[in-house]
Parts: structure tokens; sequence; C-alpha cells
């Protein structure tokens, strides 16, 4: 081996002390591993703890079906879960198509330039933009200049440019992890680019869009203060029935009632962020189940 | 992508019989020059391929004979900076030519890659994926069973068309993949070192397939091993590395030529395990 090697080899001791440290920071190193992911789990056993003693038993259907109240015992949140709704589907409607096409784009289309790659840093770079600056163009674009009001559907155009940042990078990534032996393959039957793209790389792709589409949508959900931004109301006592109605969102009621003196909306809140957290696990369990459903009809 | 010059010269050259009198070529190259990016792969090759002949090309890695192959269905315009000089002639027509679409070469010079790339389909699906892609019209059913049956993966298949061609064996697959390739009816297949991920037994059953569809169809074939080529080719191509540095072509002839009495001294090297 090397030059000062071929004098002394050492001796056995010197080795089985090394192993020895060597086993026990291999050991230190799966403790230090096993706490961090126990940290995180006791952070949100608390928590989901905390809220379900408190709320769940302020979820029923008077308070789902009830508009707010400045009487708690009378107070529900069903305007502002049909306007989470609302915008949420106004969201998907927007997002997901520009965002897809976006992603195709940049992976199947674009000529690998310096346009491109300054393109796709800046995507990423919005991904880290606060929500709130997206509140404030939401404002300035949809509900003054475009004069939609403060209405769903400028709701829902600001959250749509807040999540197509997230939707392109994990539209792109899996657009990516499609194999170019495929791609090949398709070419070499005689495909164009466009059957390529849509009979080959989209149906291996799906799996991972769609998951991708689920998550920020679940994060539409949650946002709060770029609807704040462009003035979604805290206190809605009827329907929102269209993308131009005004609305409210859930985490804005669930803000208006912790936000009371009174003890008995503490608990409203509770149960409000109770039904929130229920529409973020069906949606998060929705984005599994199609991936897995996805990745069972290809193998 | 692909800066492409003809120039007179070659452009006669077409017309001209080659060397030996054969003037049935189906694919010819007319000093066909070839780079990636800066990279010089292949330099000034001229080779005229008959119908209905399985045509080997061998030699030792690096030299160019995949790039070369897969000049023959434009498949290397897919990677960016590739840039290449000459003619590529199929039936008489430049598949070079400003005026010739990529899509209708691929699917008259289809192609089996090296390794397995069944598409994440059912059977049925991969093979029925370049008849509809090409707008096929007919009764599917029968080109699939056709396709099925000419790649002789028919009889294990058949019961189970719904089946992911996933599923399959690695030497199915590439079965799988000939008969997705054949399904499209071209008139050339080019086959890139097609049996290098498959162990011997799944080598025997696609060589025997290899002699069968040469009777119907023209057969180029890159391979690394020397006796697949004695066991399968009309005819063998021996590319090398130059002095260039670019892959150039050494010496083309009868395979049994080739390989008992080879004129170059490079050509008997290599055959005889001296290099490569």
């Amino acid at each position: 081996m090397s030059a000062q090697a071929t004098g002394a080899i050492p001796s056995a001791d010197v080795w089985r002390a090394s192993q020895a440290r060597r086993r026990w920071s291999g050991w230190l190193f799966y403790g230090l591993a096993v706490v961090s992911t126990l940290m995180g789990l006791v952070m949100l056993g608390a928590l989901l703890f905390d809220i379900f003693t408190d709320g769940a038993r302020e979820v029923d259907w008077h308070f789902l079906s009830n508009y707010p109240s400045r009487i708690a015992d009378n107070a529900g949140l069903r305007s502002a879960l049909l306007g989470s709704l609302w915008m949420l589907a106004f969201t998907a409607i927007i997002a997901f198509p520009l965002g897809v096409g976006a992603a195709i784009y940049l992976e199947e289309y674009a000529p690998d330039n310096w346009l491109t790659r300054f393109i796709q840093l800046n995507i990423a770079n919005l991904a880290g933009v606060p929500s709130i600056v997206y509140g404030l163009l939401g404002l300035g674009l949809f509900v003054r200049w475009l004069a939609l009001g403060r209405v769903v559907l400028a709701g829902s155009m600001t959250m749509a440019l807040l999540i197509l940042p997230l939707i392109i990078v994990a539209s792109r990534e899996s657009i990516r992890a499609v194999p170019d032996s495929l791609r090949e393959g398709s070419y070499a039957l005689g495909a164009t680019r466009w059957q390529m793209v849509r009979q080959t790389v989209l149906p291996s792709a799906a799996g991972g869009i769609l998951t991708g589409t689920i998550l920020a949508l679940a994060r539409a959900i949650g946002e709060t203060a770029p609807l704040i931004t462009i003035g979604a109301l805290t206190y809605v006592a009827f329907d929102p029935n269209g993308p131009l109605d005004i609305f409210t969102v859930l985490p804005i009621q669930i803000f208006n009632w912790v936000s009371l003196p009174q003890k008995e909306f503490h608990s409203l809140a509770a149960g409000g962020i109770v039904v929130l957290l229920v529409v973020l696990l069906t949606a998060n369990s929705l984005a599994v189940y199609l991936r897995y459903r996805m990745q069972r009809r290809l193998q | 992508m692909i800066n492409l010059r003809i120039d007179a010269q070659t452009t006669d050259a077409v017309t001209t019989p080659s060397e030996n009198g054969q003037t049935d070529a189906i694919l010819m190259t007319r000093n066909l020059n070839f780079w990636y990016g800066s990279a010089y792969v292949l330099e000034n090759v001229n080779c005229d391929v008959r119908p209905r002949e399985v045509t080997a090309i061998i030699g030792p890695s690096g030299c160019g004979k995949s790039t070369f192959l897969r000049c023959f269905n434009r498949m290397n315009e897919l990677i960016p900076a590739a840039r290449l000089e000459g003619s590529v002639v199929f039936r008489n027509r430049d598949i070079y030519d400003r005026t010739v679409d990529p899509v209708e070469v691929r699917r008259q010079v289809g192609m089996v890659f090296q390794k397995p790339n069944p598409f994440p389909k059912s059977i049925y699906d991969n093979v029925a994926y370049g008849p509809r892609v090409n707008g096929y019209k007919g009764d599917m059913d029968e080109v699939v069973e056709t396709s099925l049956k000419r790649a002789a993966l028919w009889d294990e298949v058949k019961d189970d068309l719904k089946k992911s061609g996933l599923a399959l064996s690695g030497g199915q697959q590439q079965r799988l993949c000939i008969a997705r390739a054949l399904a499209v009816q071209p008139d050339v297949l080019l086959m890139d070192e097609p049996c290098s991920a498959l162990d011997p037994i799944a080598t025997t059953r696609i060589e025997d397939l290899i002699r069968e569809l040469r009777e119907q169809l023209t057969i180029i074939i890159v391979t690394h091993n020397m006796q697949q080529a004695a066991r399968i080719s009309d005819r063998t191509a021996f590319f090398t590395v130059a002095e260039s540095g670019a892959g150039v072509l050494v010496e083309f002839n009868d395979t049994q030529k080739l390989f008992t009495t080879p004129t170059d001294p490079r050509t008997e090297a290599y055959i005889t395990g001296r290099f490569g």
C-alpha cells in the first residue's frame, strides 16, 4: 500500500480500539435519528390530541350547517366551509392545467439554453416567496385592476399563482423521472413529439403529477394571509354560490374566532381546526391512494 | 439541431453503383460524418446495406457502432448538439433531406434497443402503440396477433394479453419490443445489441428469430459478440477508432469472408482477439 505502511503493520489492539469507537458512533447516530423522528411524531400527536379534545365535541351537523353568529351556541362554519370548497375548486381548475402545461413545456419542449435555465431557476425561487406577497399581487392585479372585487374567483386566481410553482416543480420532477428509453421507444415507432408526451410520458408521470397537485391544493386550503390581503371577509352569513360571490374561508373563520375574548369561541375555533384538518387529511389520503392506484396499474 | 450539407459530389455518388456493382442497396450512407458537440464520432462512412439480409456491425467499444445505427432512423437528432454531414439514402431518397419527416422515416425503419424497453402498458397496448400513433384504422387484434407471432411470443402470452409488458422476463420483453417494432410493418429493423442484457437461452431465441425475420425484412444489428455476428449475419461491417478519434468503417464484406480471410490487418487483429 502506501510507502509509510510498509515498515510497520499496526497491531491488533489498535484495530480493536477503533472498531469499538466506530460501533459506538454508529449507535449514537441511530439514537439521534430515532429521537428526531419521535420528536416530530410526538409534536403532531400532542397537537392532534389538544385540538380534538377541545374541538371534536363542537363538530356536529349544527356546526357544519349554521352561519357564524355572535352567539357562540348558534355559530357554525357553513359559509367558511363552502367558501373554502369553492375557492379550492376554482384554484384547481386554474392551476392544474397551467402548472402541468408549463412543466411539460419545460421538460419536453424547451431547448436547453440560458433562458430556459433562467425560467427554471425563477420558478424554484417563486416557490419560496412569502404568501403575503402573492396576496398583495392578487389585490393589485385581480381585485383592483381586473376589478373582480373580493370574490371567490379573485381568491382562486391568487391561490393559483401561489401554488403554481409547487405544481410545476412537482410535475417536472415526475416527468423527468420517466426514463428516456421509453421516449426513444416511442419515437422509434414513428410517434410525433406530442404523441410521445401524451401516450408515454404523461401516463407514466400522472401519479406524481396528481400527488404534487393535491399536496399543493392542500397548501392552498390552509393559506390565510393572501386571502386576508385581498379582502376575503371575516363575517359571511350567506352561501357563496359561485365564482363571483364574496366569501370567507376556514382559516379566516378560525382566526376570527380565536381573536374573540370569549372562551366558547375558542372551542369553536378548535372545532374549525378539526374540520380543516379532516379536509386536509382527506386530500392527502386521496393523493396517496391515487399514487398507489397509478403505480399498480403500471406494474 | 442537424446541420446538413450535401455537396454535389455526394449527390452524384448516390446514383453511381458502388464498387462491387451492387445497385440494389436499400440503405446507403455516403461520406457520412458525425459529431456530438466537438467530439468527432464517425468519419467518412460509405456503406451499402442490401435488402433482406442481416448486416452485422462489429467493432471495439467507442467506435461509433450505435451512433452509426441510429443515423438510419434519425434517432441521433434527439440528442442536442448532434451534427451530421453527408447523406443516408433509403430507397433512393436522402432521409436527411429537408423535406423528409423523421416520423415517417422511423415508421419504415424500426428499432430495437439494447435494454428491453416495453412501455408500462399491457402486452396488447405495447404492440398496438405503433399502429395507433400512425393512425392505423384496421383490425387491431389481428395486427397484435400477427406481430406477436412473428416475434415468436404469441404462444407464451396469448392468454394474458392484458398483463403488463413489464411482468414478462427479460427475453420475453425483448421479443415484445421486436413485436412492437414489427407491428408498424417496417422495411428495415435496426437492432442495437439486442441480446446484451439477456441470458444465453433468451439470446438463442432472439437469434433464431432474427434468422426467420430475415426472409421478410432487412436487419442491421450492432453486436459486441463476434460469434453472434458470425452465426446470424450475411454481411459484416467492422468499425474501429481511427487516429482522428472518430469511428471508421474498416472492412465490409460477406461475413464468411470477413471472418476467414480479412483483408485489413486491423480486422484480423480484432477478430483474432488481439484487441478490443
